[in-house]
Formats: structure tokens, C-alpha cells, sequence
């Protein structure tokens, strides 16, 4: 029977897949589209439209070809027309940067706990989202959390496990949130392949690892320095981070704060190590009137994963704005495409990643020092450990010893330099340490001169008699 | 409409193989967007690894978070809680969402956001070497259980269902008009919505049962196609004997 012809069919044959498909001849009805006849460079035999004319525009084929490589337009209406796309909503342009903020504690004195103060200063240094999985010592971070963010307009969830919890901070830091999540030594262990998911995409985050005595389970609420390395070597492939270490509830508060300045300034994760004792010690500290805060640049066209510069650190937007973010863990240019086989952006990417740290190691890095005018002899310390050192160090002055002391406050990016410096004006450098030495390792790369270990593994404080014996006899007196 | 919708909705052709079931739910994805009329700037596709996560990324014109394996779900949590706004969709296989990431998939269900998830079931991990997953049928051969999969797979449906979706579907890609009916319909939900899409992975799937399910003739695909109908059934239309050993497929929407 004849019948007005009103179907045009288009078969794209450039993206056909050919012979090992062929579900659109299959499916035709009608016979209008047959196997293909040529075959193209790519060694393939595209499908081919045989007899137009026999079309009924059911569009079978075209729902089914899995490469959208069919059209069939009705040609009794006008041409379909693609309206025009490729129109971005421009993100509303945010050059970042530093602004002073009234802080959200009453400014004065606190007492609290440090987990609390570690929660407050997260609150303070503008964190709107939390996400994490109960765990000894580091829970009360998250109660407080769980109270606080919907007091602020913040959002707090409880979620399954501490994957998901890093899962979620990564996802709510490119909704445009600053994240937080708190962990301990397990939970610390489950997160490592999304820190580093982190890293590679330029994720702006805080994990705070309140540590405790392990490896495994160990002892949940006693305290311990064991996840040093694991901060910036426990993730694969080899990243730089940054890693924060107080002593104290005020250095909770403060450090946290630190964190998000550093993790913003830098699109990295930056890991406050605390543990059990600055987690769960109460003391008291000072609340600033105003509080500095570093932003993230959201600079709309902008290449969201790539500078000129070497070291650079590139403007990030945020999702729903217009830019159309691809955002992946596989290695990628500038603006997120995937080139995975590519050795020059992974070269370009990896060193990027790297350099936009360690070219900023003076920003980056902060640490103090005590009695360091006269010293002969510097002990090395850091977290709770640097309490127990510091009275050790006074006690052996009490006896006339020059000894002085270092407490380094950031400890990835290891600070070498200035380990280095100290070790040429010191005759021996000691660091007492609640693991089996791993800063010591550090220290002994960077210094010229002997480098003693205080180790102690026993899940306590470290016991301040311990340093004070060591300084004053050479030795540990101590039984390990 | 295939012209339309590459050029509206896509940056570039996939690279999946000929043929491929992923391929066909793209399509029918694609008009199902184009007819519900997302605003795909105020769209993020959250999406883990293997061939069913590349259907989004790098391929929509939207924003696109492709994470780590396994953790889609997990990642659009975070992305949904922080800003409701946005339209959060999931788009992975069964390896990703229902095997590595079945914590996530039953939490994400209890704790119901208006998240979309797409689980585009193949039945086995495409792209790295065919092995079996949780979601393989017992029996069936995979590069992993030569002598045919011993252990029982997931009823995906249930599975959700179960852990307090509220609106389940699973629709196979060779009836793409309904699997399209099925898409507006979860992007339409108010809740969380989770379906199990029948996919088809003809290098992996198809060729290594080839001769258990009798996929013949030339087009191996087209076979798979047509054997597919044949295995599923409206889940209306069975009645609870199922003496055929049917797949239902449907809506299952919480009485609530
Ligand atoms: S369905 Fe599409 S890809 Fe497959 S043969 Fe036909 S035109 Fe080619
Ligand atoms: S629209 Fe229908 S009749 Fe026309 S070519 Fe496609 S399948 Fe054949
Ligand atoms: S391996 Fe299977 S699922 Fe992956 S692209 Fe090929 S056919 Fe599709």
C-alpha cells in the first residue's frame, strides 16, 4: 500500500559500533536499516539505512541503539531544533582569601574537654558539616558536633561506618561545606583510601585522629603517638598532607581552627592528630575575640584542577553552579578529563600535588621552643608526650643540665630544616616518643648529630621521670 | 531524538563495548531527563568505578563525582545533606552498588534522602575481567567460578525493599519505553528511590555463558535482548507460585 514517506532516518555511522551490535537491524521491523557494507578505519562495519522509505517511525531502534547514534525526525514537522546548551551559569565569583570572623564561643575563659574544644574550634573556624562513626577516644567530638551543627545551621550525620564518614565530608566539601569528621586508630585505618581520594581531587577537609594505643583494637581509651606515619603514608601511592599535633585543650581549639585555615588555603586534607590524653583532658583555655579564616577561591571558568604555576593551588568550585565539575580520583588535567595513560599530566599532576605543600613549608609549618638560648642538648617532642618532656626538661635544668626543648605543633610536612639547624647548634638531639620511634626515624634523616629515642609503648603518659632520667643519666631507668 | 539527546546531555561518545547493555540505559536515561526536563546545572552524578559508573562520568554535561569503588552512595550523602537543593543521582553497577557498597545501598535506603540510585545489574564485574559478583544467578559461569557460581545472588529488589525503600523498581533494558516510564517515575519520587536495572554485558556475561543460555545467532547482543524478555514478567501479572521462575519486574512503592 502506498504511504506518504514522513520518517527521516539518520545513522550516525561515525558512532556506530557495528557488527558486534547490529540491535537496530535486528529490531527494525521493517527492514529499513541493514548490516553495513563498508568498513572504517577503526575496523568496524557500521550499520547502514537501506530503505528509508519503509520507516513507520516506531523508533525501536532509536531507544535501543546503546551509542544514540539513531535520529528519526518526523519530517511533516519542522526539524527539531537542539536549543542551545553550553550556556553556563556563571558561579557567583568568590575570590577567597582571608576575612576575620567573630568567633562563636564567647570570647574569655573555657574549661572543657579537648574533644569539646576541638568540636567548638571546628564550629568556630566555620565547619557546616560532620559525618562520623562512634569510636573510643574520639567520640565526644562528634556529641558535641551532633548538638552544635544544628545550632549554627550546620548539618550533622551519624553515618555507617568511617568510609561512608570520609565518603560524606568529601562529597559536602564540594557542595560548597567545610567538613570535619573525627576518628581514632580503626576507624583512622578505614579512612585512608578516601583521604587520599582527597588529595588527588583537591578536597578541602579535616580528619581529626584522636590516637590511641594500638595497632588493631589495643587499648580503645589509652593514649598512644602510633598513626604519625599513617597520616601521610597510610593512604597509597604516596601524597603530601598536612598533619597538626597540640598538646593541650587550647591547642585543640586553636590547631582545629589552624586545620580549616590550612586544608582551605591548600585543597588538602589536613589531619589533626590528637590523643587520648589532649582528647580527654579538661583544662582550661582562652577564646579569642575574633577569629582569622582563610576561604577557598570559587572563580567561575576557571580550571578547577590545574595552575600555571608549578606549586599552585587551583580556585574550586562548587556543585549546582553552572560548571559542570568532573570530579574524579583518576589521574586528569586541568579541568578534571581523565588521561590515565598519559605520562606527562600524571608527572605534571602528582608534582603539582606535592610542590603546591612543601614550596609553602613556611606557612605550613609551626612549632615552639623552650630553654633554647643556652642548650647543649634539644629534646625533639610533640602532642602530650611534649608535657611530659617539658617538665622532664625543667627538672634537668633544676640539676644544671643545658638541655632545651622543640615542640613541633605541624608534623607533616616534616619540618627537616629546621630539625636540621638545631641539630648543627646541639650536640644530641632526644625524642621521646609513646610508639617505637617514628619522628626519631625522622629527626635522625634530618640531623648531623646523634639522635637518642625515649620510647615508650605501655599505653600511658609518657612517664615524665622516664625523660628526666634519661637527660640526666643518658639512660632510661626505667624498665620498657 | 539520539542527535538531541547527545548533543543536550552528552560530552562524548562512550567507550563501551558493541553492543552493551550500559549503552542502552544511557539512552533510555537520556529521554527520560529530556521529557521529566532536569535542570541538569542543578544536577550531581555521584558514581564509583566499573563500567556501569561510567555512564555519567565523564559522559553528562552535569557536575560528576566519580569516587572511590564502591562508595557512590556514601559520597552522595554527603553531597545531598549539604546542599538539598541539588538533584543527587547514583549510577554504577553491581559490583560497585550492590557488592563492595551493599553497606551503603541498605543505609542509604533506611536513612531515605531523596537520593536516585541506578544499579545497572550485569550480573558479574565487567571491566575488570568478568568475575562473579553478588548479584551472578547460581550456576552461571563467570571468570571466577569456571564450574558455575556456587553461592546465591542478591534479589536486588528485595534487598531494598527490605531495608526501607520507599519506592523500588527494576525494569530491563530491552523493554526501554517502560525503563524509561520507570526513571521518570524515581526521578519524580519525593524519597529515596533505588532500581535494579537488567543490563547486559555481551564481553563478559555473554560470552562466557553463551552456551549454558543458548545466546544464538549472529547478533549475540540481540540474543541476550531476546532471551531477556523472555525471563522477566510483570510482577502483576505473577502470581505467587512463579512456576516459570520469572523476574517480577515493576514499581514496589512502600505502603505508607
Ligand atoms: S544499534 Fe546503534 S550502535 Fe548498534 S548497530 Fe545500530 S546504529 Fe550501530
Ligand atoms: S523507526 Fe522503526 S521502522 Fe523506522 S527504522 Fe527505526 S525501527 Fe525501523
Ligand atoms: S565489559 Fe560488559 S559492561 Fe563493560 S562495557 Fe563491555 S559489555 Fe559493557
Amino acid at each position: 500500500m502506498p504511504r506518504n514517506k514522513t520518517f527521516a532516518v539518520t545513522l550516525d555511522q561515525d558512532l556506530c559500533k557495528g557488527s558486534d551490535c547490529y540491535i537496530c537491524v535486528n529490531a527494525c521491523p521493517k527492514g529499513v536499516l541493514a548490516e553495513g557494507e563498508r568498513i572504517t578505519s577503526k575496523g568496524l562495519r557500521p550499520a547502514q539505512v537501506k530503505d528509508p522509505d519503509a520507516c513507520t517511525g516506531c523508533r525501536i531502534c532509536e531507544t535501543l541503539c546503546p551509542d544514540l547514534a539513531i535520529t528519526i525526525s518526523d519530517t511533516s514537522q519542522a526539524a527539531t531544533t537542539v536549543p542551545a546548551v553550553g550556556r553556563r551559569q556563571p558561579a557567583s565569583p568568590s575570590s577567597g582569601g582571608w576575612t576575620t570572623s567573630p568567633g562563636a564561643l564567647k570570647p574569655g575563659p573555657h574549661y572543657m574537654m579537648g574533644d569539646d574544644a576541638c568540636a567548638e574550634g571546628a564550629i568556630a573556624a566555620g565547619c557546616a558539616f560532620y559525618a562520623g562513626y562512634p569510636i573510643t577516644p574520639a567520640s565526644e567530638i562528634m556529641l558535641r558536633m551532633a548538638t552544635r551543627l544544628p545550632e549554627t545551621g550546620g548539618v550533622f550525620v551519624q553515618m555507617e561506618d568511617e568510609i561512608a564518614s570520609m565518603a560524606a565530608v568529601i562529597g559536602a566539601s564540594w557542595s560548597g561545606l567545610k567538613g570535619m569528621t573525627a576518628t581514632a586508630g580503626p576507624g583512622f585505618s578505614l579512612m585512608m583510601e578516601n583521604i587520599g581520594y582527597a588529595c588527588m581531587t583537591e578536597t578541602p577537609c579535616v580528619v581529626v585522629d584522636i590516637q590511641r594505643a594500638g595497632p588493631s583494637t589495643g587499648q580503645a581509651s589509652r593514649p598512644a603517638s602510633g598513626d604519625i606515619m599513617q597520616a601521610k603514608w597510610g593512604t597509597h601511592g604516596g601524597v603530601e598532607i598536612i598533619a597538626l599535633v597540640p598538646w593541650s585543650v587550647q591547642e585543640m581549639y586553636d590547631l582545629t581552627i589552624r586545620a580549616f585555615n590550612l586544608s582551605e588555603r591548600f585543597r588538602v586534607p589536613v589531619i589533626l592528630l590528637g590523643d587520648a590524653i589532649v582528647g580527654h583532658l579538661r583544662e582550661s583555655f582562652h577564646v579569642e575575640e575574633t577569629v582569622e579564616l582563610f576561604d577557598r577561591a570559587k572563580v567561575p571558568g576557571a580550571p578547577p584542577f590545574g595552575t600555571e604555576e608549578e606549586a599552585g593551588v587551583p580556585p574550586m568550585p562548587a556543585f549546582g553552579q553552572g560548571e559542570r565539575l568532573l570530579i574524579t580520583g583518576s589521574t586528569h588535567n586541568e579541568f578534571g578529563i581523565r588521561k590515565t595513560a598519559d605520562p606527562e599530566v600524571q608527572q605534571r599532576l602528582v608534582r603539582r600535588l606535592s610542590r603546591k605543600i612543601v614550596a609553602h613549608l613556611d606557612e605550613i609549618t609551626d612549632y615552639e621552643l623552650y630553654y633554647e638560648d643556652d642548650a647543649q642538648r634539644m629534646v625533639i617532642a610533640y602532642g602530650s608526650t611534649a608535657r611530659s618532656a617539658l617538665w622532664a626538661v625543667k627538672r634537668a635544668r633544676d640539676h644544671g643540665e643545658k638541655v632545651g626543648m622543640l615542640r613541633l605543633k605541624s608534623i607533616w610536612p616534616f619540618p627537616g630544616e629546621v630539625i636540621r639547624q638545631w641539630g648543627d647548634a646541639c650536640q644530641e638531639l632526644i625524642v621521646p616518643e609513646t610508639n617505637l620511634g617514628q619522628v626519631s626515624q625522622l629527626v635522625q634523616q634530618h640531623a648531623t648529630t646523634p639522635v637518642s629515642l625515649v620510647s615508650q609503648t605501655n599505653g600511658e603518659i609518657m612517664d615524665p621521670r622516664r625523660v628526666t632520667d634519661f637527660l640526666l643519666d643518658g639512660r632510661t631507668k626505667l624498665a620498657s | 531524538m539520539g542527535r538531541v539527546l547527545r548533543e543536550k546531555y552528552t560530552r562524548q561518545p562512550t567507550p563501551f563495548c558493541p553492543g552493551c547493555g550500559h549503552g542502552i540505559f544511557l539512552n533510555a536515561f537520556l529521554h527520560a531527563v529530556d521529557e521529566l526536563g532536569l535542570d541538569f546545572d542543578k544536577t550531581v552524578f555521584v558514581s564509583g568505578i566499573g563500567c556501569g559508573a561510567w555512564v555519567p562520568s565523564p559522559h553528562f554535561q552535569a557536575d560528576t563525582l566519580h569516587v572511590t569503588h564502591g562508595r557512590a552512595v556514601a559520597f552522595a550523602t554527603g553531597v545531598k545533606t549539604a546542599n538539598p537543593d541539588l538533584n543527587v543521582i547514583v549510577i554504577g553497577g553491581d559490583g560497585d552498588i550492590a557488592t563492595i557498597g551493599g553497606n551503603h545501598l541498605i543505609h542509604a535506603a533506611r536513612r531515605n534522602l531523596p537520593l536516585k540510585v541506578f544499579c545497572l545489574n550485569n550480573f558479574l564485574y565487567g571491566m575488570t575481567g568478568g568475575q562473579v559478583s553478588a548479584t551472578t544467578p547460581q550456576g552461571d559461569i563467570t571468570s571466577t567460578t569456571r564450574q558455575g557460581n556456587p553461592e546465591r545472588p542478591f534479589d536486588l529488589v528485595d534487598l531494598a525493599r527490605g531495608a526501607g525503600a520507599p519506592y523500588v523498581a527494576r525494569f530491563p533494558v530491552s523493554q526501554p519505553r517502560k525503563l524509561k516510564r520507570g526513571i521518570i517515575n524515581a526521578l519524580s519520587f519525593d524519597q529515596f528511590a533505588f532500581m535494579d536495572v537488567l543490563s547486559l554485558c555481551p564481553t563478559q556475561y555473554g560470552r562466557a555463558n553463551r552456551a549454558k543460555r543458548g545466546y544464538e545467532g549472529p547478533s549475540m547482543i540481540w540474543s541476550m535482548l531476546e532471551h531477556q524478555k523472555g525471563t522477566v514478567a510483570p510482577r502483576e501479572k505473577l502470581d505467587s507460585e512463579n512456576p516459570e521462575g520469572k523476574i517480577p519486574i515493576g514499581e514496589w512503592y512502600a505502603e505508607s
